[in-house]
C-alpha cells in the first residue's frame, strides 16, 4: 500500500514513514535499474528488451485500460489543478503539463498541454539519480523536488517543474512531474523569455533538483526564496500550489489503480507500454515515408549590434541550424545537426533536453499523433546535437533564457524534410511547410497608477500564429502554434485583467504576412495597445525572426514575410481619446503614422529591449505567417479572390507576386478579376523569370568569387566563421562544394 | 481508411471537400495503396512515357528511363540523373536588395539588405515552373534536399521488384 502520512490516516504523527535506500524495484537501487535499462536498451535494441508486448496481447482490454486511467489522471490534474492557478498563461491558455515517469526516468504517458516537457523531466531524474540523491539528499515518501535548470532538464528557465517521487510498499514505483510557465523567474529585466540575457547569472532564480518540501509540505525557507525571488510572488505561490497539487493528485490515482491491477502487472505494463512507444514510431516511419537522406537548413537571427546591452553581446550575429536526417531501411529515424553554430552571448543557447523535446513536440504532431506518446519515440530516434554547440552547449554558465530561439527555427527544417517524405510517398494532406515562430510579442510589466501594484505583461495570444501551408490545402490562419498545439489566443478582456495597464485598441489580420504559394501559409495578426494609467512601464518586444528569414518554403512556395517592429512615444493620443477617435491600425507598415502624432520608431528588427514607456504611449506587434508551397502561378484565382477580399493579401502583393489584376471595392470587400490584365500580367512574370535568371552554373562561379573576396556581411561572415571554428565535417563540406582549397576560412578580422 | 481513385486525384488538384479530407484522407489508418494509386494518377498525366519512379515536387519526379534513372520535370526536361542535386541544372534569381525583395512583400517585411541574406528561386530552364524557393544567407551551398532510396522502397517496403528493374 502506498506510504500514507499517519495524520491523513486521523493519527497523531503527519510524517510519512521513512523507507531505506535501495528504494528501486526488487531490492535495487535506483541507479541500477537506470544501469539495467540502459544496457538493455544496448543490448537488445528494445525498452528493457521487450520483444513480445506479452501483456497487450494477452490482456488487450486490460492493457488499453491502464493506459486509459493513467492519461486520463494526467489529464484530470492538469484540468483541474490550472484552476489553482491565477497567472493568465497558465490558467486562461494551459501552459503546464502533469507527466509520469518510471523509477529510472523514462516518461510512460503525459497529459495534454506544453508536451515538450515529455523529455526533459526524464533527464532531471537521471540527474538525481546518477548523483546518488538515493543514498545522499534521499528520496521519500512525501518529498517535493523542483528543477528548471535548463542544463539539467528543462526548455528555459521561467517552466518550472516539481517532481514527486510515488512509493508503494516501500517501492519507488513512479515519479509524478508537473510544470507550469511562469510568467516572471526574476531574472535581470521583467518577462518571462527575457532577451538582455546573455549569462545564466542574468537568468533569475533557479532550483537545480532541489529537496524543496518533504511530507507533501513546502519548505517555508523555499518558498519565502522563490517568492521574493520573483517580481510576481502571487503568482509563483499559486503557479507552485497548482503543480503540487496536480502532482498529488496523480499519486492518488496511481496508488488506487495499483490497488487494483497489482503492482507486478502495473509494472509490466510500464515497459511495454515505451516499447510499443518505440515500435509505433518505427512502424510509422515505413508507413508513411520515403527511405532515403533529407537536409534543410534554418537560421536564427540575432540583432544586437544596436539592441544589445552587455557589450560582449552588441552585434549582429546568425545562428546556423543544419538538419540532416535519414529514413532507414529498417524504419530508423536519425536527426543530425552537425554544423549547428556555437553557443553565444544571447538568450538562445539551447540545452540537449530542450532539443530532444522539440524532437518530440514535432513528432507527435506529424508521425505519433494517434499512438501512446511516451519515452519511446524519444528512444526511437537517433538524434545528434553536436556537443559544444548552440542546441548542446553543455556549459551551465550560459544563458538558457530563450532556448525556444533554436528550438523554433531548427524544427522548421526538421518538418520540412518528413513533409518531403509524406509528399514522395503520396500523403500530400500530411505536408506541412512550417510555421510562424512566436517570438514574444509583448513582455515586461508595470505599477497601477490607482493602485500601486506591479503588474506583468505576457500576453499569450501569441500562442495563435500563421501555420504553414500542406501540398493539399492553404495553411490554417492565425491559429496554431508549433509549441503547444492546444492553445488559444485567449480573451482580450481576459488579458487586460492581469494587464492593467496596457488596454488594447485593435486586433485584426495583418495583410501580406502569409508566405506565398499555390498554397499560402496561414496569415498572422497584429495589435495595437496602449499606455494607460501606470507608472515606471518597462517593455520589450522578442518578436523573431526580423532582420532575415529563419526557414524557406517548399516546392516552389515562399518564406513568409519578416517581422518588424514600431512605437510611438510622446503621442497625441490623450487628445484624440477626447474626440473619441485613435490609431487601429499598421495594416501596411507605415499606416500608423497617418492617424497618430508622436516619437515614432520603426526598425526592420522583430525586436527591442526593455524601454520605459509613459502614458498614452502607442505599442505595436503583430505575429507572423506560415510558409507557403508550390509556384505562386499555380494558385487558382478563386482562392486569391477570396484572399483579397479577407485582407489575407493587399492588392499590390497580388499583382506582384501572382499576376492577378483588378479593383477591390474597399467597402464592400468584393474583388473583380480583370482576366485581360491578369494575362498580360502573368505573361510579363514568366519573361522575367526568364530574362532576371541565370544558370545556376553561373550563380556558383560568381558566389565563389563574392566568398573569396569576402563580400559577406558580419553577421553572415561571422556565421560560417563560427561553424569553420567548430572544425567538424560541415567545413570540409562547405570548401568541397564551392571548390575551395583546404585552407580557407572565413573569419571576422 | 480506404480512399478511392477520384478522392487522390482530388487531393492532387486541391479540389478535394474538406469534409472528405477530414473524414476520408486524414484519419489513420491511412490507405495502404496510396503511393501506387498516386503514382498511376501521376503517369496518367504526364505527357511522356518514362516511368515514374518517386515524385518529388508538383512537378519534378525521379523516373526510369532510356538514360537510366534521372530527374525529369513535368515540362519533360531532363535535369540531371536520379543521384545529383537537381538544383545545380536549374535556372536561379537570387534576390537580395531591397528592390528586389519588396517584389515579395512589403518594407520592413523581407530580409535587412544588410545581411546579405537572399531568397533564391530555382525555375526549371525549359518551362520556368518556380521548382524551389531557399531562404539563406550569401555564400550559402546549395544543397541536395533528398535522395531516395528507391531500391530499399520498392523491394523492402513495398515487397515489389523495382519498376525500373536495376
Amino acid at each position: 500500500m502506498s506510504q500514507e502520512p499517519e495524520s491523513r490516516q486521523g493519527i497523531a504523527s503527519d510524517e510519512y514513514e521513512r523507507v531505506d535506500p535501495p528504494i528501486g524495484w526488487d531490492g535495487q537501487t535506483l541507479q541500477e535499474m537506470l544501469d539495467e535499462s540502459e544496457h538493455l536498451l544496448e543490448d537488445t535494441g528494445r525498452y528493457h528488451g521487450r520483444e513480445r508486448l506479452e501483456m497487450k496481447e494477452d490482456e488487450p482490454f486490460q492493457y488499453e485500460r491502464i493506459f486509459s486511467r493513467l492519461r486520463g489522471a494526467l489529464v484530470n490534474a492538469r484540468e483541474t489543478s490550472l484552476h489553482i492557478s491565477a497567472s493568465a498563461i497558465v490558467r486562461e491558455i494551459g501552459e503546464l503539463a502533469f507527466q509520469l515517469y518510471t523509477p529510472e526516468g523514462d516518461c510512460i504517458a503525459t497529459s495534454t498541454g506544453i508536451i515538450v516537457h515529455v523529455h526533459t523531466g526524464s533527464l532531471a531524474i537521471k540527474y538525481m539519480i546518477e548523483e546518488g540523491y538515493e543514498h545522499g539528499r534521499k528520496i521519500q515518501p512525501g518529498d517535493i523536488f523542483c528543477n528548471n535548470d535548463n542544463d539539467l532538464g528543462n526548455v528555459h528557465t521561467a517552466d518550472v517543474h516539481t517532481l514527486i517521487p510515488i512509493f508503494y510498499d516501500d517501492e519507488l514505483i513512479a515519479w509524478a512531474d508537473g510544470v507550469t510557465h511562469e510568467v516572471d523567474i526574476g531574472g535581470s529585466t521583467r518577462g518571462h523569455d527575457q532577451l538582455a540575457s546573455t549569462t545564466r547569472y542574468e537568468d533569475g532564480l533557479y532550483a537545480t533538483c532541489e529537496k524543496i518540501g518533504e511530507n507533501d509540505e513546502v519548505y517555508q525557507d523555499w518558498r519565502d526564496r522563490a517568492e521574493r525571488g520573483t517580481r510576481t510572488p502571487m503568482f509563483w505561490d499559486l503557479d507552485e500550489k497548482c503543480r503540487v497539487a496536480g502532482a498529488h493528485m496523480i499519486r492518488e490515482a496511481l496508488t488506487d489503480l495499483v490497488d487494483e491491477v497489482g503492482v507486478e502487472r502495473y509494472k509490466e505494463f510500464t515497459r511495454e507500454a515505451i516499447e510499443e512507444g518505440r515500435q509505433t514510431l518505427e512502424s510509422r516511419v515505413q508507413e508513411r515515408l520515403f527511405p532515403g537522406t533529407y537536409r534543410d537548413a534554418s537560421f536564427m537571427p540575432v540583432p544586437f549590434k544596436q539592441e544589445g546591452w552587455n557589450p560582449v553581446s552588441q552585434k549582429d550575429m546568425l545562428n546556423h541550424l543544419p538538419v540532416e536526417m535519414e529514413v532507414g531501411g529498417d524504419g530508423g529515424l536519425s536527426l543530425d545537426m552537425t554544423g549547428a553554430s556555437p553557443p553565444g552571448p544571447h538568450p538562445y543557447n539551447c540545452a540537449e533536453g530542450s532539443m530532444q523535446g522539440g524532437l518530440w513536440v514535432s513528432l507527435t504532431q506529424s508521425l505519433l499523433h494517434d499512438g501512446k506518446v511516451n519515452d519511446g519515440s524519444y528512444f526511437a530516434v537517433d538524434a545528434n546535437f553536436p556537443e559544444g554547440s548552440v542546441v548542446n552547449p553543455q556549459d551551465p554558465s550560459l544563458s538558457y533564457h530563450t532556448a525556444w530561439g533554436s528550438i523554433m527555427p531548427t524544427y522548421q527544417a526538421v518538418w520540412k524534410n518528413i513533409s518531403r517524405a509524406f509528399f514522395a510517398r503520396g500523403f500530400r494532406e500530411e505536408v506541412n511547410t512550417g510555421y510562424s515562430e512566436s517570438g514574444d510579442t509583448m513582455s515586461g510589466g508595470g505599477f497601477n497608477e490607482v493602485t500601486d501594484e506591479y503588474f506583468p505583461i505576457a500576453p499569450f495570444d501569441l500562442s495563435c500564429q500563421g501555420m504553414g501551408a500542406s501540398a493539399s490545402r492553404d495553411g490554417l490562419d492565425y491559429a496554431y502554434t508549433m509549441w503547444n498545439p492546444e492553445t488559444d489566443m485567449g480573451d482580450i478582456e481576459e488579458w487586460e485583467l492581469t494587464e492593467q495597464g496596457l488596454p488594447f485598441l485593435s486586433r485584426h489580420i495583418k495583410p501580406n504576412t502569409a508566405g506565398h504559394g499555390k498554397y499560402r501559409g496561414g496569415s498572422g495578426w497584429e495589435t495595437l495597445r496602449v499606455v494607460d494609467r501606470s507608472y515606471d512601464m518597462s517593455l520589450y518586444k522578442h518578436v523573431r525572426p526580423g532582420v532575415t528569414n529563419s526557414t524557406s518554403g517548399m516546392h516552389g512556395g515562399y518564406p513568409q514575410a519578416t517581422n518588424y517592429s514600431v512605437r510611438v512615444h510622446n503621442t497625441d493620443l490623450e487628445e484624440q481619446f477626447e474626440d473619441a477617435e485613435y490609431p487601429i491600425s499598421d495594416k501596411v507598415p507605415g499606416d500608423l503614422e497617418e492617424d497618430v502624432d508622436g516619437d515614432v520608431v520603426r526598425t526592420e528588427r522583430g525586436i527591442y529591449f526593455p524601454t520605459t514607456f509613459e502614458n498614452h504611449d502607442l505599442v505595436y506587434y503583430h505575429m507572423g505567417g506560415g510558409p507557403g508551397y508550390g509556384d505562386p502561378l499555380d494558385r487558382p484565382f478563386d482562392l486569391l479572390k477570396e484572399d483579397l477580399e479577407k485582407e489575407i493579401y493587399t492588392p499590390d502583393v497580388v499583382e506582384s507576386v501572382y499576376g492577378v489584376v483588378g479593383d477591390l471595392d474597399e467597402e464592400e470587400r468584393e474583388f473583380e478579376i480583370d482576366h485581360d490584365a491578369t494575362e498580360e500580367r502573368r505573361e510579363e512574370i514568366r519573361k522575367q523569370r526568364r530574362e532576371e535568371s541565370q544558370s545556376v552554373r553561373s550563380f556558383i562561379d560568381e558566389e565563389r568569387d563574392r566568398l573569396v573576396e569576402g563580400d559577406l556581411s558580419d553577421p553572415a561572415r561571422r556565421m560560417y566563421s563560427g561553424v569553420f571554428d567548430r572544425g567538424d565535417d560541415w567545413s570540409d563540406e562547405f570548401r568541397e562544394f564551392w571548390d575551395l582549397p583546404e585552407n580557407f576560412e572565413i573569419n571576422m578580422e | 481508411m480506404s480512399t478511392d481513385k477520384s478522392q487522390i486525384e482530388k487531393l492532387i488538384d486541391g479540389t478535394l471537400p474538406w469534409p472528405e479530407l477530414r473524414d476520408d484522407v486524414l484519419p489513420d489508418p491511412k490507405d495502404p495503396e496510396r503511393f501506387e494509386t498516386t503514382i498511376e494518377i501521376l503517369q496518367e498525366r504526364v505527357d511522356w512515357d518514362d516511368r515514374i519512379l518517386v515524385p518529388l515536387s508538383d512537378h519534378l519526379y525521379v523516373v526510369a528511363g532510356d538514360d537510366g534513372r534521372t530527374v525529369k520535370a513535368e515540362c519533360g526536361h531532363e535535369l540531371c540523373s536520379a543521384d545529383e542535386n537537381w538544383k545545380l541544372e536549374c535556372d536561379i534569381r537570387a534576390r537580395e536588395e531591397q528592390e528586389e525583395t519588396a517584389e515579395l512583400y512589403p518594407e520592413l517585411m523581407t530580409p535587412d539588405p544588410d545581411w546579405t541574406f537572399q531568397i533564391r528561386e530555382y525555375f526549371c530552364p525549359e518551362c520556368y515552373s518556380l521548382l524551389d524557393v531557399e531562404a539563406v544567407p550569401a555564400g550559402y551551398p546549395i544543397l541536395q534536399k533528398f535522395e531516395p532510396d528507391i531500391d530499399t522502397f520498392y523491394e523492402e517496403w513495398l515487397d515489389k521488384p523495382v519498376p525500373d528493374g536495376q
